[in-house]
């Protein structure tokens, strides 16, 4: 379309000459304006969103054009003399029925966007539930039984105090989700505590993931590539730091990856049945720790007081296994301990268990194997 | 016509009813007088300004650059969601309460407000409510960290234990506005001067009037609100929570169904001031009073119609989005006819540019482009990509910083010479305006960029495409903090002293407070009610 060709070099000449304004040394790449997407319903918000936009400068300009006269040349030091005029019955109907024809002509195109844009329920190829949890995320590929939860890669923790240089920091995490080009995905949103918001610009897809119900967005991804987002919606103290990663495949390389997984999953599921030596269950233990426990409870076990209790010395942690396999696999009720039986494996609950009976100065000695994990579920 | 002074309290006849004010400490804490309880809210809310404004200086500080350097990310969410209360609820709302106290009763012809001992209370209650709100960030746990907004489940199962005193500061706030609002209405409804026609009475009464219906409606929906999320947190109900038949989203709706008002609570009386200030340095009248009064009030029955339009993303039905979208896009038509009003009262005016009508001028200009952002935000289908981002951040800044705050200064240069007695520095003036202009666009207008670009809000750290014009904004932010210092100076100076300002101040001023009373005006306003042409 030739309107949106030049409206995009019209608002990049714009843009450039702002930035100019504010930016002297433009040394990065500046992401001004809305991302166009990958998918039909993220192209069809860019379109919206640009003729929208180009209203509103119109608009502006009109409106701006006659103050900005009127404070050229109706000024007293030009001596200009105040008219007398103060009421136009005219005038006022034309400013109200004005814009009312300008709202119905923006809101024609919106409601036929909308009303696709919520048309997540017919003919979905692939369904993928997604479940948000303080701070990560949980995907699991209905049709495949594939689950997994994804969170903020160790790599971006690592550089928190200074990320200079870090590539994608605070926008890569340890299991990205794989999905197949052309093919209507369905997600499906839930959440296990509070509200979260899955947000992937490039799909044009953000919904509120809501603890109890059950909400849907759908997006087929029209071109292979890794593309990234956040949460959106605040959900506590890690908000900032549980961000989306989607790779997006084609059909024979996504079938691959589901076999992978699988197999994956079955190799996880044996090593629950072996017997695990102290130091694979403390080191195991330590990266779980890492990645499901530290937001909370610290890095050190210190917890934060008076919000999260600290792991050094507590009781559960130095007393009864058992006591302590219960509130690590069911969760506290009324509090942010979460339950982790549906997050983590066999294994790495017994890892995680063990590392903290013997870290942070916590020396109990024993061990939990992933058999006692299995045996209580 | 005689003009009323302060000195008539000499008057043998005036000395029964103006016995001025009593001295030290006590004045201030048992005044039933209209000025002083205005100059009180005046101060409060400056007060709570520089608060909240330290505490955005916190963000800003924090959001300079990538990386966790300053503050930890529990602390961060503290200072935004106290940042948001406290320049909502302790210095936009009181700031507009004071200018209704002290100008309501000049303008309609009243010595003083109808409820004088409930004026007293109303304003009171609120250093009690912001001690207490703040005393939460000293609590083990600390304070709120759930964003304003409050949104459940975040602010109930999962909050700290210092939401209780939380919840106990909002309810008395909500007793604070209700108590003033209906002092606002019983003032205007009862004390006019005969002649003082309602459509005669000045667009700032006619404001505030219909704010304060407003705020009667949605204040105890905020009260209910909170009592719900107490009751979720420590009797056993479940409102919010779905596990007990509950809906997190219900809150949500019930929040904005005060929320929604609640900014045009914000927004009405700036309007009010602007229809006063531009009519007197055009030297012309008001262009269509009438259809300011009608569109104030389309605007405040809208604003009850709108809500869901900050909730397009919870996953509500496609028909309830598609309504929400055109109530929504239709508050643009009466705010429209607002602006275009103010422009064309200053064509073919005689204008003149001092420092209030600089700060009227700027309100148009920004109010509008924040406006304008809200229209897109409206458009249900893209606010897909809007909600949740630094869009919103920069939108809502343009209305509340550039709208509601620069209104509320425009009002303090242009009526305290009236208030005092004593000009304020011009050149000071000028200054203040242009410095706070220039900084608060740096601050904002890159936040549009930022938002388009992808950075959600309420985040205390982010990647490095958005480091750029972070860096920007954050100057831009410390270059407006330091200006709302030197605007600090510049009260404290004028309230000192300086150039003897006029009966009627302006040359073009008009309306009861200007053409009847001394400037510095009587303790009490109109003690013989004035004659109204």
């Amino acid at each position: 379309m030739i309107f949106n060709k030049l409206s995009e070099r019209l608002f990049a000449a714009l843009a450039g000459v702002l930035s100019m304004l504010f930016v002297s040394a433009a040394d990065a790449e500046y992401v001004l304006n809305m991302t166009r997407g990958v998918t039909p319903i993220s192209r069809d918000l860019y379109s919206l969103h640009m003729i929208v936009l180009w209203v509103c400068v119109v608009i502006a300009i009109v409106v701006f054009g006659v103050m900005i006269w009127s404070i050229i040349y109706h000024r007293k030091s030009r001596g200009a003399v105040a008219a007398n005029f103060h009421e136009n019955a005219q005038v006022e109907v034309f400013w109200t029925v004005g814009p009312l024809v300008i709202l119905i002509a923006i809101a024609i195109p919106a409601t036929a966007t909308l009303i696709d844009l919520e048309d997540a329920k017919t003919n979905a190829d692939i369904n993928l539930q997604v479940t948000g949890i303080q701070w990560k995320w949980k995907y699991n590929y209905i049709d495949e039984e594939v689950v997994f939860i994804s969170s903020l890669a160790q790599s971006s923790r690592d550089v928190i105090k200074d990320p200079t240089g870090h590539e994608n920091y605070l926008l890569e995490v340890d299991q990205p989700v794989v999905l197949p080009i052309n093919k209507k995905i369905r997600f499906l949103f839930h959440s296990d505590d509070v509200l979260h918001a899955w947000w992937v610009p490039a799909f044009a897809v953000k919904q509120d993931v809501v603890p109890g119900f059950i909400n849907d967005s759908w997006a087929v991804i029209e071109k292979t590539g890794t593309y990234r987002g956040q949460c959106a919606e605040l959900c506590g103290k890690d908000h900032g730091f549980m961000p989306i990663v989607v790779e997006a495949v084609t059909q024979g390389e996504y079938e691959q990856w589901i076999a992978d997984k699988k197999a994956e999953a079955a190799a996880i599921a044996e090593s629950a049945d072996k017997e695990w030596s102290m130091q694979d269950l403390l080191a195991q233990g330590e990266t779980v720790y890492k990645s499901n426990c530290a937001a909370c409870h610290g890095p050190t076990g210190a917890g934060i007081p008076g919000v999260f209790p600290a792991l050094s010395n507590s009781p559960v942690a130095t007393g009864d296994p058992a006591g302590h396999i219960n509130i690590v696999m069911n969760g506290k009720a009324g509090t942010a301990m979460a339950a982790y039986k549906s997050q983590l494996s066999d294994v790495d609950l017994a890892a995680v268990i063990t590392f903290e009976r013997n870290s942070f100065g916590n020396s109990v000695g024993d061990m939990v194997q992933p058999s006692a994990i299995k045996n209580s579920r | 016509m005689t003009t009323i002074t302060a000195d008539d309290d000499h008057d043998p006849h005036a000395a029964h009813d103006d016995h001025g004010p009593e001295k030290g400490l006590t004045r201030w804490i048992t005044t039933t007088n209209h000025k002083d309880i205005g100059t009180l809210y005046l101060w409060l809310a400056f007060i709570m300004f520089l608060t909240g404004g330290t505490m955005a200086m916190v963000i800003r500080l924090e959001l300079f650059q990538p990386g966790l350097q300053f503050v930890e990310p529990g602390f961060f969410n503290q200072m935004t969601t106290m940042h948001g209360l406290i320049m909502v609820f302790g210095a936009i709302m009181p700031a507009f309460v004071g200018l209704a106290n002290w100008l309501i009763p000049m303008m309609i012809g009243a010595p003083d407000m109808a409820l004088p001992r409930m004026n007293n209370w109303s304003f009171w209650i609120l250093p009690f409510a912001f001690s207490i709100l703040g005393s939460t960030l000293f609590m083990e746990g600390g304070g709120p960290a759930f964003g304003w907004t409050f949104y459940a489940p975040l602010s109930t199962t999962f909050a700290p234990d210092s939401t209780d005193f939380f919840i106990l500061a909002v309810h008395l706030m909500g007793i604070s506005s209700v108590m003033g609002a209906i002092n606002v209405i019983a003032t205007i409804l009862n004390m006019r001067a005969p002649g003082m026609t309602l459509m005669k009475m000045p667009l700032f009464v006619w404001t505030w009037l219909i704010t304060a219906y407003l705020l009667i409606a949605v204040m105890p929906v905020l009260a209910g609100a909170v009592t719900m999320m107490l009751t979720d947190r420590h009797f056993g109900t479940s409102f919010f929570d779905a596990a007990g038949g509950g809906d997190p989203v219900m809150f949500q709706h019930i929040f904005w169904f005060f929320g929604h008002p609640e900014v045009y609570i914000m927004i009405l009386p700036a309007f009010g001031i602007v229809s006063a200030i531009v009519p007197t340095f055009a030297r012309k009248r008001l262009f269509g009073y009438s259809s300011m009064v009608y569109a104030v009030a389309s605007i405040a029955i809208l604003s009850f119609l709108v809500w869901a339009h900050h909730m397009f993303t919870t996953g509500m039905p496609v028909v309830g989005e598609l309504y929400f979208m055109y109530a929504t896009i239709l508050i643009s038509v009466p705010t429209g006819v607002k602006v275009f009003n103010w422009v064309s009262t200053m064509w073919r005016g005689s204008m003149t540019f001092e420092t209030p009508m600089l700060w009227a001028l700027g309100f148009i200009v920004m109010f509008t482009i924040g406006g304008l952002s809200g229209l897109m935000l409206g458009v249900a289908p893209v606010d897909t990509q809007y909600h949740d981002t630094y869009f919103v951040v920069a939108h809502f800044h343009y209305v509340l910083v550039t709208g509601a705050l620069f209104s509320i200064i425009a009002a303090f240069y242009y009526w305290v010479p009236k208030w005092t007695g004593h000009m304020y520095n011009e050149t000071h003036g000028k200054i203040h305006f242009w410095w706070s202009t220039i900084a608060v666009n740096v601050l904002f207008f890159p936040q549009h960029f930022l938002g388009l670009a992808g950075m959600p809000r309420r985040i205390p750290d982010y990647s490095l495409q958005f480091a750029e014009f972070n860096m920007i904004s954050s100057i831009g932010g410390f270059a407006f903090g330091l200006a709302q210092v030197f605007f600090l100076y510049i009260v404290i100076k004028t309230i000192k002293g300086g150039e003897k300002a006029s009966d009627l101040v302006w040359e073009g001023a008009t309306g009861l407070e200007f053409e009847e009373l001394s400037s510095p005006p009587p303790y009490h306003s109109f003690t013989v009610a004035p004659d109204i042409k």
